[in-house]
């Protein structure tokens, strides 16, 4: 099928749109995050066990009475917008990649990044509905925009088919889950940075004394890193498992560890370690939030060095 | 006199609980985590050999010490074993105590309703106009699918005690036990298996499965002897490549056919197209379509007028323009005394480009397919040491043997199909044609099947342990015993997250408001 040049364009310029959009938002939080209230210890554990405490039959309602926004606030949620706004171009930016091309818009580093980012984008707006953590926004931005433009800069590939060895199914869903399983890593590797910023400072108001206080309190950032991580490391072990079946059909064996698959074997395991680590005394909080930054680590050098230095079977990247 | 065994038991039984101790699980899992990294960042014997002796050859005596370590083979290596076992240990450990207590608790009642429900973490508390029978028949009926157990208190006061979310232990084990079961079916399949390549000309040649000495490479298993594989005969009838205008491949084919079982005798051939994500699966075996060259044609006509045909697969150098290298040898017939038979042999050694363009009078190839077929040679005369004792590549040609004198390089001519080198001797070695190969791989793995198995298991045990919250809830329900005769209850609702609080707390204020509710609309109705 050739490739449709047209939709091609139009598919870059979503993208740089996207960008672009995503930086102004970016912004947007940064003024909230800097010029917004400051989380109070006390006023952030109330809003964590909401519902519980003693509650009669009246839940405690976010505080009601004449709805006055602040100027911060009213960026912070133009900022939401902006986000969505976002990702309404970067999924555009995908469809129309993929029409182009003729295929799933996952096959080379560019799109792959490109899934990877929207991704992280969907969870931090679906998590934002059940957590009060908006004001972090700009944390979780600011790697996916460099992601984004490591991606449109420095491994854009033209939209073209693949070769013999991906033109399977499972490359629909094999890349698919594993793109969007680290691109949910993303959000706690992130929130848990940032737990380790705020438990440092509960701990010792003198350290990140500018920082920290701004940030929603630490057992809200723990509970939002494992709930995030507890839904995409299923995801992950069935993309993981999709790889080998995949392996087994394309490569003559399902597991030979090749760099990629031992990489993310190693991050399988990091992210099993965190789970445990979270329910073994001695390593909840601070040792746990480590485990799962490590964990994000791993999952981004699987994605970089050994897709761009190393050569292994996974060299698909298309850079070159 | 007995202080002895008791202390080795003391000892092993210390060993044991710190064993399997989560902590030293959590350790454990860091250091399998640390040991299989050097896999991903050191060439490994198991993937590529010469790039391991490249890397030695590069480092020195650091090279050398990591290759006695094991890093150049991590997941043979003893302590990468010693991890996943000791690991695996711990594992079985902690699963034992686990499942008796899981079989316990399947049995058991939900626990007591705590004295004090304000004190649980979710706690509610209203007072209704209705009696406390009804209100509890409210609360079964909203709780339905919990594990319950109804009873009595003190001064007329009833409670029940609520439990769910039992499969989440369930599915933690499965989980847990999958793991074991992939392990082990792994590693017997490690024991049983093999693979092994071969090269076969895409003409119509045959391979046969029926003894290692047919594969140019082949890697068996601890317990495979290389007698006994599985019967099976493949014939590769062509090969066609298409590709995009930039020489990226857009598809590979080899058509082939195959013969097992009952077929081997009766001679019925079966056709198969075989592709790259596409193995034929027959016999217990599969075989792969793994790559594709050329195999350019030669015929020497001897100055005394016989001739030979050589037809030797040459090695794809570029992936993309399948510029290729290698070299065909020949023996020159009729010579019966072995030591002029070994000077007298003669190679065709150099380059082959399947659309061949020389920009600056180098050939060299700008596109796969066979567009402008054309070779590049260097003829060489003498002794090619075939019988010298060494190994050597069927691509090149032993280059000491040049050093020594005893191989002459005598014409070097770039040539079309057709076109011919003429010898000082008198010898014509005409460049006929291409023909295409395959290399085929033929794996064999018993227990790849109970692999997926387990990995499915994995997947459900997962999902189930971490979706499911494990957690209680009380309701209790007394009367306000301060003479009120209209029958006034107080309903306390308690609820406790068991494993993970996450998420309980929107799941309790939905079920104690409707709970509560469900004992006022009993007055009403």
């Amino acid at each position: 099928m050739p490739v449709n040049t047209n939709l091609a364009t139009f598919s870059d310029w979503a993208y740089t749109s996207a960008a672009a959009v995503y930086i102004l938002a970016m912004i947007f939080y940064l003024v909230e995050q800097a010029f917004g209230r400051v989380t109070k210890r006390a006023q952030a554990r109330e809003l964590v066990t909401a519902g519980g405490g003693d509650t009669v039959l009246d839940e405690p309602q976010a505080p009601s009475g004449p709805v006055e926004r602040d100027r911060p606030e009213r960026f912070g949620r133009m900022a939401v917008a902006l986000t969505v706004l976002g990702v309404l171009l970067h999924v555009g930016s995908l469809v129309l990649r993929g029409l182009a091309a003729g295929r799933v818009p996952w096959g080379n580093m560019y799109e792959y990044g490109a899934l990877f980012c929207l991704v992280a984008v969907v969870t931090w707006l679906v998590m934002l509905r059940k957590f009060p953590v908006r004001r972090l926004g700009a944390f979780v931005l600011v790697p996916v925009v460099i992601l984004m433009l490591i991606g449109g800069m420095g491994l854009y590939t033209d939209a073209a088919p693949v070769q013999p060895a991906l033109q399977s199914y499972w490359l629909v869903i094999h890349v698919s889950v594993i793109s969007a399983a680290s691109g949910m890593l993303l959000v706690p590797g992130v929130v848990s940075l940032l737990f380790m910023v705020r438990a440092a400072n509960e701990a010792n108001p003198g350290r990140f004394a500018r920082l920290a206080p701004r940030l929603p309190a630490a057992d809200v950032l723990d509970r939002l890193a494992y709930r995030t991580t507890v839904f995409a490391f299923p995801l992950y072990t069935f993309g993981l498992i999709c790889g080998a079946i995949w392996a087994e059909s394309a490569w003559g064996r399902f597991w030979g560890w090749d760099p990629k698959e031992t990489t993310a074997f190693v991050a399988w395991v990091i992210y099993a370690a965190y789970l445990h680590a979270r329910a073994t005394a001695g390593w909840r909080g601070t040792r746990a939030a480590v485990v799962n930054v490590l964990g994000f680590a791993t999952m981004v050098f699987n994605l970089f060095f050994v897709n761009l230095v190393t050569t292994g079977l996974h060299s698909y990247a298309g850079v070159g | 006199m007995d202080s002895r065994p008791r202390a080795v038991l003391a000892f092993l039984r210390n060993t044991w609980r710190g064993l399997t101790a989560m902590r030293t699980a959590l350790s454990l899992l860091f250091l399998l985590a640390l040991a299989a990294m050097p896999g991903a960042l050191l060439p490994q014997r198991s993937l590529n050999a010469p790039k391991v002796d490249q890397y030695i050859a590069d480092h020195g005596w650091w090279g050398r010490l990591l290759g006695q370590l094991g890093f150049f083979d991590v997941y043979a290596s003893v302590w990468f074993s010693a991890i996943y076992v000791l690991l695996f240990v711990s594992l079985i450990g902690c699963l034992l105590p686990r499942t008796v207590e899981y079989a316990r608790q399947a049995r058991a009642k939900p626990v007591l309703t705590p004295r004090r429900l304000e004190r649980m973490p979710h706690h509610a508390r209203s007072t209704v106009d209705t009696g406390v029978a009804d209100v509890l028949a409210g609360a079964r009926q909203r709780l339905r699918g919990w594990r319950l157990v109804e009873r009595e208190e003190a001064d007329g006061a009833r409670s029940i005690s609520a439990e769910r979310g039992f499969l989440r232990e369930t599915g933690n084990l499965v989980f847990h036990f999958a793991l074991l079961g992939l392990l082990v079916s792994f590693a017997i399949g490690k024991m049983y298996s093999y693979e092994g390549q071969v090269i076969v000309q895409a003409d119509g040649s045959e391979f046969c499965n029926s003894g290692v000495y047919n594969f140019d490479s082949f890697k068996p298993g601890l317990r495979v002897d290389g007698t006994d594989l599985d019967q099976f005969c493949v014939k590769v009838k062509d090969f066609h490549g298409s590709y995009l205008p930039n020489g990226q491949a857009k598809d590979y084919l080899a058509p082939i056919e195959y013969q097992s079982g009952d077929d081997l005798g009766t001679g019925t051939w079966r056709p198969y197209d075989l592709r790259v994500n596409d193995p034929l699966r027959t016999a217990g075996d599969r075989v792969y379509l793994l790559g594709h060259g050329y195999t350019p044609k030669f015929t020497v006509k001897y100055p005394d007028g016989q001739t030979r045909v050589g037809a030797t697969q040459w090695k794809p150098d570029d992936p993309i323009t399948l510029l290729s290298e290698g070299a065909t040898k020949f023996d020159r017939p009729g010579v019966t005394d072995p030591e002029q038979q070994r000077k007298s042999q003669l190679a065709v050694a150099g380059l082959f480009a399947p659309s061949g363009v020389s920009p600056n009078g180098v050939l060299t190839s700008n596109f796969p397919e066979l567009r402008a077929p054309e070779v590049a040679v260097d003829v060489y005369q003498g002794d090619l040491g075939l019988d010298s004792g060494r190994g050597q590549s069927i691509f090149t040609i032993d280059q000491s043997m040049v050093a020594k004198g005893a191989l002459t390089k005598v014409k070097r001519q770039q040539l079309k199909v057709g076109e011919h080198i003429d010898l000082p001797d008198g010898t014509v070695i005409t460049f006929d044609g291409v023909g295409q190969w395959v290399s085929l791989e033929v794996a064999h793995d018993p227990t790849q099947t109970y692999v997926l198995g387990f990995a499915v298991l994995i997947i459900l045990g997962l999902g189930t342990s971490l979706a499911i919250k494990r957690r209680r809830l009380w309701v209790r329900a007394t009367p306000t015993g301060d003479g009120d005769p209209s029958g006034r209850t107080v309903v306390e609702v308690g609820g406790l997250a068991r494993t993970d609080q996450a998420g309980y707390g929107e799941e309790f204020t939905s079920l104690s408001r409707e709970l509560l509710l469900a004992a006022r609309g009993g007055r009403e109705s």
